[in-house]
Formats: structure tokens, sequence, C-alpha cells
């Protein structure tokens, strides 16, 4: 596959990877802010080509994992009710909420239906007038775009059945409580590489300057991953505190403005809660007061949800770095793929699932 | 005398079957004269040879010398018809590899169905003969067979049980525990075809182009490796819901050894790679229909691999991998990159994910 | 959290009121793709996918800056170890 196979190339891998060992004079700590990237990471087995002096932390960048879980109980309650037809990206529907997930609705009878985009979520609604369509909106910058349309199509076409359930999350509001937090360790950051395709690298410049960092905008496949890690130790060397684009033929200084402009026409921020951290300050999309009618959350009364996390998870811990998996109590014994405790382990690219994917045996 | 004042037998809410329909009824389930003209009309003809038409309670044969193999399996797919298959030919398929896989000839299938009241019966007719072509194409036998009904909303169309049996021959030993430190590890073709396939038609995933099922028997595959290898092949299995990874693991796991693959050597064609990146899948966890694994001593995995590539069904076959010692129990993928990770069981299906 | 994949543009089809679509080759498979947010895609240029939406033009001349980048990098890195554990070699290729 063109643009695929040449970031797979083996040898082109070998190269960077001996670029940034012969750059490298002293041990530095980068966090990589995106699931995906940890996923391909991991997948690759990257992690053992660079010099052990270089230490890789995971970061909270899996929507997944920071949904706050009051949300994710309003799903399972929303999707069990008959009317509804509840759609969902895949990712979704083995996270646990206090007391079921998705895939458990599904399997006691509830309409779940997994989907690869929110415009196959808008045909079902228009296919199904007598029932009511609500797709989940999660993730980051990346697919606010992709549910913007839907909410703007929704809205355009007068369709009563549609609703989004939103939690979607920004990236630099992460990085500033991040970098903010008391014994951080993380000296540089490899961003997300599609999520500054949409929004640009603009954001990233003034979290640079504040916390004298490096940032460089880092692809998803091996040798963008080290490419990206190359030009943060060549920073870090340097002394160098700006924000660097390695990433450059999908990722731009402007990102793309009608994706922007959409966006900000549908989705205005808001304080968000991400699961296991908290609230962070001006974290979150919520829909415009104009689209209100498309809200899951106006539609559906769900009660007062109580929520209850078990309390040997340490997910918040996990994502913003502090811990490792394998230093987490229930780390592959109480908590395993099979009967996961926290988000992490149920995501695809969640650090702990990860980790027991491929680490288990280390 | 109006119209109104005579009953009308489409109005009744009892069961009492109506002389014809198109659907299957309850009472084709019910063991009288609507199942027997179900048999005839649709099973028959579609599956006909000797021990079947005898219509006896079980069909009485006569075996080869040899030891038996015994295999059963039930087919629950949905969509019931999807490109390159259909739960039919699939049943028949699937219980013809299971017993190859033992090493075994296959020769004389039971099959059970049961039927959701109203399916179609041009969909049953259908299937049926699917059926039966699959049968015939792998010189099997349908030599006996059950059909109930289900009420409405407790079927999800048809679910058929298929079980075989076959005869091993002389000197074959096929088990997951014989692989040992050393073996290769062989594949027929391409991998991940069956699942992509499936996926490709379903309702919010589906893609503009046509991914056809890999779906066969494998059993003149099997047949060509046993004539020219013998007791070098240690271990055949068809890599079906789980994958290849699934699969391998369970064999690391029952022989205490380590299989290491080689992820440049795992065939896999650009449409199936193209539907795994947009899917978010690893092709390693996606199932296949017409493939097969074999376990080889490196003496003759050669030999193995060329008499392959000779069958229709080989010609993309590849060694893919070896087995280790260590980590005992465990698969290992020598990356594209040149790293190396554990491909572990995973705990479900493999969803798409936008992640 | 961003499954990004590339694909090229093959055929732009219909256009509702604001949703331009198209189909996009990945590998060996069509999918339709939402193209609204690239107004000036055309025919054959390859772009970046999420959720069934084009979100950038892949800029093929900077693609394969970093490939080169990366090599001659890697190129020099090699030529630095080579040196630095050097043997009195027979003339054989040092740098692999």
């Amino acid at each position: 596959m063109r643009f695929v196979d040449e970031y797979r190339d083996g040898e082109a891998v070998r190269q960077a990877a001996a670029a940034i060992a012969s750059v490298q004079t002293r041990p530095w700590t980068l966090m990589e802010i995106c699931g995906g990237q940890t996923h391909s990471i991991l997948k690759f087995g990257l992690d053992q080509l660079l010099p052990p002096a270089l230490t890789l932390v995971h970061g909270p960048g899996c929507p997944v994992c920071v949904t706050p879980l009051e949300l994710i109980d309003q799903a399972v309650d929303i999707a069990a009710r008959k009317e509804v037809i509840f759609t969902s990206f895949g990712d979704m529907l083995r996270v646990p909420g206090s007391r079921q997930s998705l895939l458990q609705v599904k399997s006691e009878g509830g309409d779940v239906r997994i989907v690869y985009s929110p415009l196959d979520a808008l045909k079902l609604a228009k296919e199904n007038p007598g029932r009511e369509v609500v797709f989940f909106a999660v993730g980051f910058e990346t697919t606010a775009p992709a549910n913007a349309m839907a909410v703007w199509r929704a809205h355009e076409l007068g369709l009563r059945n549609f609703t989004i359930l939103c939690s979607h999350v920004l990236v630099p509001p992460a990085i500033d409580a991040i970098l903010g937090a008391p014994d951080c360790r993380i000296q540089g950051f490899l961003a997300a590489g599609h999520v500054c395709t949409v929004e640009g690298c603009e954001d990233y410049e003034p979290l640079a300057t504040k916390y004298g960092v490096p940032i460089v905008v880092t692809g998803f496949e091996p040798v963008d991953l080290m490419a990206g890690i190359l030009a943060c130790v060549q920073a870090l060397e340097k002394g160098s505190a700006t924000v660097e684009n390695a990433y450059k033929r999908s990722a731009s200084r402007a990102g793309n403005p009608h994706a922007r402009a959409l966006v900000r026409r549908v989705f205005e921020t808001c304080d968000r809660a991400w699961r296991g951290i908290g609230v962070i300050p001006r974290s979150g999309l919520k829909l415009r007061r104009e689209f209100a009618a498309l809200d899951a959350t106006r539609r559906f009364d769900c009660g007062h949800i109580r929520t209850e996390e078990p309390t040997e998870c340490i997910a918040g811990e996990i994502l913003l770095g502090h811990r490792r998996p394998s230093e987490c109590a229930a780390f592959g014994n109480k908590c395993t793929p099979d009967h996961p405790l926290g988000a992490p382990m149920v995501s695809a690219e969640g650090a702990c699932a990860a980790y027991y994917a491929y680490r288990r045996s280390a | 005398m109006t119209d109104e004042r005579l009953p009308d037998p489409s109005q009744w809410s009892c069961p009492a079957p109506t002389e014809s329909s198109d659907t299957v009824q309850l009472a084709h389930g019910g063991g009288g004269r609507l199942t027997q003209k179900l048999i005839e009309s649709v099973f028959v003809p579609a599956l006909r040879n000797p021990a079947l038409e005898v219509l006896h309670d079980g069909a009485i044969l006569s075996l080869p010398p040899g030891r038996i193999a015994f295999s059963t399996d039930s087919y629950v797919i949905d969509p019931i018809f999807f490109p390159g298959g259909d739960i039919g030919s699939l049943a028949v398929h699937g219980t013809v590899n299971d017993l190859a896989m033992c090493g075994a000839r296959p020769l004389h299938f039971s099959a059970a169905f049961i039927l959701e009241e109203g399916l179609p019966l041009s969909d049953l007719r259908r299937i049926v003969a699917s059926m039966g072509r699959a049968a015939a194409e792998a010189g099997v036998t349908v030599v006996t067979g059950d059909t109930k009904v289900v009420d409405r909303g407790k079927g999800d169309g048809i679910f058929i049980n298929t079980a075989g049996i076959g005869i091993v021959p002389e000197g074959v030993e096929i088990a997951p525990t014989l692989a040992r430190a050393g073996d290769l590890v062989l594949v027929n073709g391409e991998i991940a075809v069956h699942g992509i396939a499936i996926m490709s038609v379903r309702q919010g995933l589906q893609f503009e182009t046509e991914m056809v099922s890999d779906a066969a028997s494998l059993h003149e595959l099997v047949a060509a490796a046993l004539e020219v290898a013998g007791s070098h092949v240690h271990v055949l299995r068809d890599p079906t819901r789980g994958g290849v990874a699934s699969a391998l693991n369970e064999i690391a796991t029952a022989a205490g050894v380590s299989i290491e693959l080689e992820e440049r050597s795992i065939p896999v064609n650009e449409a199936v790679q193209g539907a795994c990146e947009l899917l978010g899948f690893d092709p390693l966890y996606v199932a296949n229909e017409g493939k097969c694994l074999a376990i080889v001593a490196p003496s003759h995995a050669q030999a193995v691999l060329d008499a392959w590539r000779r069958h229709p069904l080989g010609k993309d076959a590849a060694i893919i991998g070896q087995v280790r010692e260590e980590p005992r129990g465990r698969l290992v993928l020598h990356t594209r990159i040149g790293a190396r990770r554990i491909v572990d069981m995973l705990s479900g299906e493999q969803l798409p994910r936008i992640c | 959290m961003c499954l990004g994949v590339p694909g090229k543009v093959v055929a732009i089809t219909r256009h509702e009121v604001g949703m331009q679509m198209g189909r996009v080759q990945f590998g060996g498979i069509h999918k339709e793709v939402c193209l609204s947010f690239l107004p000036d895609i055309q025919l054959g240029d390859y772009v970046i996918v999420h959720a069934g939406f084009a979100i950038s033009q892949l800029d093929e001349a900077e693609a394969a800056i970093t490939l080169e980048i990366l090599r001659q990098m890697g190129d020099l890195a090699e030529l630095t170890e080579a040196d630095a554990d050097a043997v009195p070699n027979t003339g054989s290729d040092a740098v692999r």
C-alpha cells in the first residue's frame, strides 16, 4: 500500500534508530500523546530499537480511556431502550461502565450497532424514521469534523430522530495539565499527527514556550515515529523548546481550514472531566445551543446516574504517565482484557491492554 | 350468502398448516406430512445418495479399515449468503476440514437443521443445493439428517449442524502436541480473506469492492502433504475463528513450544490489507475458511510447499515461521522492522476501531 | 486516537448540499468517503481518511523528503560508528 509500506520499511527504521543513537548524549524522557502511536510502537516493537537511555511514556491520548464514566453509563441507559438504535465506533463497545458495557447491553437485546463513520449513523436515521438513532460521538480533534458534519447534515435535513452523545476532548489543554503537574518528568512531547492535520500546530507554540519543552508533530508508522523521536532528541540536545513538524506530508501549521470552520460552527469549548484524571478546564467540546435538539442528553432523561469506579483501578496515574501498567497491583490478575477494571485495559491502544498483549512475558 | 360469513383461514391464529406456503412453517418440523414433503422435495434431491434414500432413523454404513475420525460443528453464520458461499457450503467445508486436519479422508456426514418459522423456502432450497454441490465436490455423502422448526424470533433464520466421519490412513499421526523445535510452519495461501469478506457486506461497514470468501474443502491439500511427507507432517490446523494467531497459540500451548512467525513471509493480498488498515484489524486474528496450517519437519517442508503450490488451493503457499523451544507456549512475531513481539490470544472478537 | 489511512481518490461522485462524496482506493479495496473538507481535491490525489472523511491531501514531495533525510542521517550515523570501531578490512563494504 502506497504511503504505508515505505513507512514500515525495516531499513529506514534502522537508519533512524542509528541516527537517534548517534545524536543522543544523555537520558531523555518523552511522552507520545496519542494512543494510536502507543499502539504502533508496541505492535512493531519500536521501543526495542531505541537506545536504552530514551524513555517513552504513554500519554492519555485515548478518547476511549478518558470518556467519563458517567457518559458510558448514560450510553448504556439509552442503548437499552427499545426505540433506540445506538450507534458507536467499535472502540467503545467493551468499555466497562459502572454496571455494564455497551457490548453487554447488545447481548441482552439492545440494538447496538458498530459503524465506521458518523454518516452511517445518519443513514440509519433516514432509513428508520420510526426509531431514535443515537450516535456516540467520541474522539479527539481528528474526529470532531466528522461528527460536526453529521450534526450539520441532520440539522439541514431537519431529521427529528438523530441525536449525538458527545464526548469530545482536546489535546493542548491535556498537555498543559500534564506539564503543569508537580514532578512531571516529561522533557519532550510527540504530538498527534492527525489531530494536527485537522487543527494545525499553532496551539502548541505557547505550550512549548511556557514550559520550555520541545513538541514534535509525529505520524503513526514506524518511520514516522522514529523521525519524530529523532527530531525531539535533536531539539533536546540543542536545548531548543520549539514546535516542529515531522509529519509534513499530512500536517501543516494551519491545519485544515474547512474542517476547523465546521467544528467551530457546530461545537464550542467547555470544561470536561477526563476519566481517572478529573476536570481539565476548556478541554472538551459541546454542541452549540443552536443544535441543542441534536443533543442526546436533552432527548433522553437518564435520571440521576450513580457512578462507581473499581477502587483498584489506577487509570488516572497510568494515563498521566506517572505509573506503568506493570506497576498496578491489579494488572494481569484481577484486571485483564477478559475482565477489565478500567478503560485502559479495554481500548485497543490503552496502555494497559497494549502492555498485556505485547509485554506479558517481559 | 356473503363472504363475511365464510371463515377466512388466513386470519386464523392457530397453527393449522395451510396446504401450500412459500415459507418454513412450524408444521415442517412436526414429523408429519409436511415434514415428509420437505425431505422429499428439498433435501433428498440435493443430497441424493443410497444411504440417505433409505430414509430410516439412522444410516447403516460399511467403512473401510482404519482408525475412524469423527468431528462435529454447528454453523450459525450471519449473513447466510455471502460472496463465495453460504451457510450450507460452509457447513460442508468446515466439517470436511476438521476431519482433514486429523489426517482423515472424509466420508459420511449427518446434517441437522434448525429452521426459523418464516424462512423462505427458496432460501432453504438454495442452501441445501449448495450443500449438495460442496459435498459432491468433496466426495462426501450426507447419509442422515434431521429437521426442526422453531417459532419466529427464536432462530436467526437457519442453524446447521454437521457431523462427519472419516478414515485416518495407517501411519498418519497428527496432533497439536507433536510440534517440535525446528519444525517449519506452512500456510497454503493468503490469510484473513473470509473474515474480511463477511465484514464487507455488513451494514455500516461495506466496501465498494466485492471480497469473496476463501471457503473451500482442504482434504486434497492434506492428502498431498501426507503423500510427500507422511509422518513428517506433525500438526495440521485450519485457522477459522480467531485466525492464524489463535490457532498457533493453541498449538504452542498444547505442545509446550514457541512458534515464531516471520511477518514478511505471511501472504496477505492487497484488498485484505486495505480493509484491515481501514478497520484497524490485524489480519492474524481474522477468520479463514479455506486455509490450512501445517507444521512439518524441516527435512520435508519444501516438499510439502512444492506439492501445495501445484494445487489450485495452494498456489500462494508459503513457509511463514518456525517452531522454537522458548518462550514456551507463546506465539512470537518477528516484525518487518526487525523487532519481536508476543502475539497473544484475543479475549473476544476484533472490533472495528477509529483509534 | 486517530486511525487515518492513506488512499487514492479514484472517483468524485455525488454532491449533496454541503457534502461532496467520492471513492477512495485503499490497497485493493474501494470505499465511499466524504471529500467536503478538501474542496480542491482531484482524481489521482492521495488523501488521509479518518472515520469516513478525507482530512488532508498527502504532500508527495514532503513524503519523499522525510525518507531521504532519514536515509542520509542513517548513513552518516553508521559511517561514524564504523569509524569508531573500525578494524582493518579486506576492502569489503564496511557500511551495510
